[in-house]
């Protein structure tokens, strides 16, 4: 039994923090809102680089062959920055579904290129509706009817929908199945997509850990500067709360998170309720650190110019990303209140 | 990380539970909040003892087996599924023990161990006065050397001393300095409850039961050798005794774990009627899931704690989820029994109602003791967060 993370796993995540802290900064956030795509090709690059975008790439196809638990506490940290590229997803959705779909040619084709950078594989699940991202797409790999294909993005017709978030882009995204590559129907495509959802509720999960952890950050700064009474606000009992109940919530999604990419990444029975416990209390504390922190940041911040809302939207977004909480709640339920289920003291491992 | 027990651990387990089935009294001991109470438990005390399972986390030496935090989880884990009994002496072995262990004299070791061991001495608390309450630097009792420095003599009072009407010993810190201020001049001291001078007038709590008393100290006379630590010290002998570890074993998660459990029975037993309150299948399956949080996270520790990482503030993030968590788990416990939750147990149309009502009403102190939770939200903003104290 060892709930720690390996100093390995630990260093790289301080390694991924320092990078992404310095280079997703809020002032270039509000600049790719600016451009057409908002994303960024030079960005993408350098993720590659540190061989992020190949992190659960095999080794053959030139990835480091790691696995979710190896990741979790990189997409906490793309959470910290509001990433905007679309790393977790293709980290924990694309490369495994790709993979696990068992279609030789395609993984040759795109995997090497998944983890040199070369390549945007996307994909849409139709829990989400919109499909995050399809604009940047070199390949998409959509649900449709109950089935998985590989979908070449110049025979998909894109419709753009704006977020709330500026920083997310959402396209409903129609194609003909007859000129796509059919990848999985019946039970298998169910497997295929059931695994797929888990993995991206767990990188939500796990990005809104960050998010949770980035509002407490902004909204200590301000309110250690911020003056009335002739003192800092950050000393009055009523500020102080709203920020510690965050925090101590924080510490109880983290394990949660954490066990459930342990549990993805040894294929546990488990998974799909520990991931759905994990996604409901991610979503939660970091919709409560919205909260907390636009309370105590005044009327600074409810405006734009504020960076509190980038990361505020993001959390919003997120509540019904890869499922909502109903959606999740149902998973929960339907494990904790079957005959069988194995409950209390002793039954956690 | 692995997530598995290894068969050394599973081993352990087995281990306990055989004990536990073997010797966990069939019948439910009265309240040890009761004469007869708070015999039955201590005699339970000396049974584990002989059993070697009193402590076991204290050296071999001491009665214990010198068992890492781990196997202590899963001992508790054991314990609360067995249905065992609560421990009468848990201010002892929990919080006074390993404190001695870490300032006693090698003779302080010797004398107060074995008894607070085997159940013989049960020890209370003696922090709280009325003055002194979240503020505990404001204690005011004192404890003057005597001219030929042989003992101390104590004045003042103390209160909300849990145990303390049928606890044989008392620890706790009064002010050896009278000049001193705050937490400076502040001496840990161990004092005999059958000592001369001492009077001790039970409170009763929400229950009736008086669980716990004030104690008043006139001309009190304790021989210097029950000071535990050095004249001064006090505080930071009691900040260890307040340490996380501490904290961990007094209330390890599978207490709610198994609370949790219940009220998913008592909701599965009574979902018809429950389901007229939409809100309660949701309390239900967070409380599952919040129990199950302070178990991952307590595990967490207790591997961090085991690989020579340290706990801070931390301490007090677990206090405020458990106690908040038990207090929501019995209050969902009580809506689903509906009109017969407010029945005491042996009440002739009370039917099941198990425990519930019980543990409510003792929920209520979670949020009190051991520092408000307020107090420990102050000790996140500003140890953990950072935030400026003025």
């Amino acid at each position: 039994m060892d709930f720690t993370f390996s100093e390995d796993q630990l260093l790289f995540q301080e390694s991924v923090r320092d990078f992404l802290v310095n280079e997703v900064t809020p002032e270039k956030i509000r600049e790719l809102w600016q451009t057409e795509s908002g994303r960024s090709d030079a960005l993408w690059a350098q993720l590659a680089e540190l061989g992020l975008t190949g992190m659960t790439v095999p080794e053959q196809y030139g990835g480091l062959g790691m696995n979710e638990l190896d990741f979790v506490l990189l997409a906490q940290e793309a959470g910290y920055v509001a990433l905007s590229e679309p790393l977790v997803n293709s980290v924990l959705v694309a490369a495994p579904l790709l993979i696990e779909a068992g279609n030789t040619q395609l993984a040759d084709e795109w995997l090497a290129k998944m983890a040199s950078g070369e390549a945007r594989v996307i994909v849409g699940l139709e829990i989400n509706k919109l499909v995050e991202d399809a604009h940047c797409a070199d390949l998409l790999l959509l649900e449709k009817a109950g089935a998985v294909y590989a979908v070449n993005p110049a025979e998909a017709s894109l419709r753009e929908n704006k977020s709330v978030d500026p920083g997310r882009k959402l396209f409903a995204v129609e194609f003909e199945a007859s000129t796509a590559v059919l990848l999985a129907d019946g039970e298998q495509a169910q497997k295929l997509i059931t695994r797929a959802l888990n993995r991206g509720a767990l990188g939500v999960a796990a990005q809104a850990l960050g998010l949770a952890q980035r509002m407490i950050d902004l909204s200590v700064q301000y309110t250690s500067e911020r003056k009335q009474f002739g003192v800092a606000i950050g000393s009055f009992q009523a500020v102080k709360h709203h920020m510690a109940n965050i925090a101590f919530r924080l510490e109880y999604a983290k394990t949660p998170v954490y066990r459930a990419a342990y549990a993805l990444a040894n294929d546990l029975k488990t998974s799909s309720e520990n991931v759905s416990h994990a996604k409901l209390v991610a979503c939660e504390v970091a919709d409560l650190a919205a909260k907390n922190s636009i309370q105590v940041h005044g009327a600074m911040g409810y405006t734009w110019e504020v960076d509190l809302h980038i990361f505020m939207k993001r959390a919003w977004a997120f509540n019904s990303n890869y499922g909502t909480a109903g959606f999740h709640k149902q998973r929960v339920a339907t494990a904790i209140f079957n005959d069988g289920a194995q409950l209390g003291a002793g039954k956690t491992f | 990380m692995k997530l598995e027990y290894t068969e050394q651990q599973n081993a352990f387990r087995e281990e306990v539970r055989a004990w536990l089935k073997a010797n966990v009294p069939a019948e439910p001991l009265k309240s040890f909040d009761t004469e007869e109470g708070f015999q039955q438990h201590r005699e339970w005390e000396a049974k584990l003892y002989e059993g070697r399972w009193g402590m076991i986390t204290w050296p071999e030496e001491m009665g214990g087996r010198g068992a890492d935090l781990l196997q202590w989880l899963i001992f508790e884990e054991e314990y609360y599924a067995a249905g065992a009994p609560l421990r009468v002496n848990q201010n002892g072995i929990f919080l006074l023990g390993p404190t001695l262990m870490e300032y006693g004299t090698e003779q302080q070791k010797k004398r107060f161990l074995n008894g607070m061991a085997t159940g013989k001495d049960i020890w209370c608390q003696g922090w709280s006065e009325p003055n002194a309450g979240s503020d505990m630097a404001a204690i005011r009792s004192r404890a003057d050397l005597s001219e030929d420095g042989s003992h101390y003599i104590i004045n003042g009072q103390k209160t909300w001393s849990t145990r303390a009407v049928w606890a044989d010993w008392c620890f706790g810190m009064f002010r050896t300095d009278p000049e001193s201020e705050r937490h400076h001049g502040l001496t840990f001291i161990l004092v005999p409850l059958d000592s001369e001078g001492i009077t001790v007038r039970p409170i009763p709590q929400l229950d009736g039961l008086p669980g716990f008393a004030e104690i008043f100290f006139d001309n009190v006379k304790v021989p210097v050798d029950c000071r535990l630590g050095g004249e001064g010290d006090g505080w930071s002998v009691a900040m260890a005794t307040a340490g996380f570890e501490r904290g961990l074993m007094l209330r390890s998660p599978a207490r709610f774990q198994e609370t949790a459990r219940r009220l998913v029975e008592l909701y599965k037993a009574n979902q018809q009627s429950a389901d007229e309150d939409s809100n309660i299948r949701d309390e239900v399956m967070r409380a599952y899931m919040d129990a199950e949080a302070y178990c991952l996270t307590t595990y967490q520790t207790a591997c961090r704690l085991m690989q020579g990482g340290k706990i801070g503030a931390e301490a007090s993030t677990n206090k405020i989820f458990w106690s908040e968590l038990d207090q929501r788990m019995h209050a969902t416990g009580l809506k689903i029994l509906a009109t017969r939750g407010e029945l005491e147990p042996e009440s002739p149309d009370a039917g099941e109602v198990g425990k519930w009502l019980d543990g409510w009403l003792f929920s209520q102190s979670g949020s009190i003791y051991a520092g408000t939770n307020e107090i420990q939200r102050n000790i996140i903003a500003e140890r953990l967060l950072g935030m400026p104290r003025k």
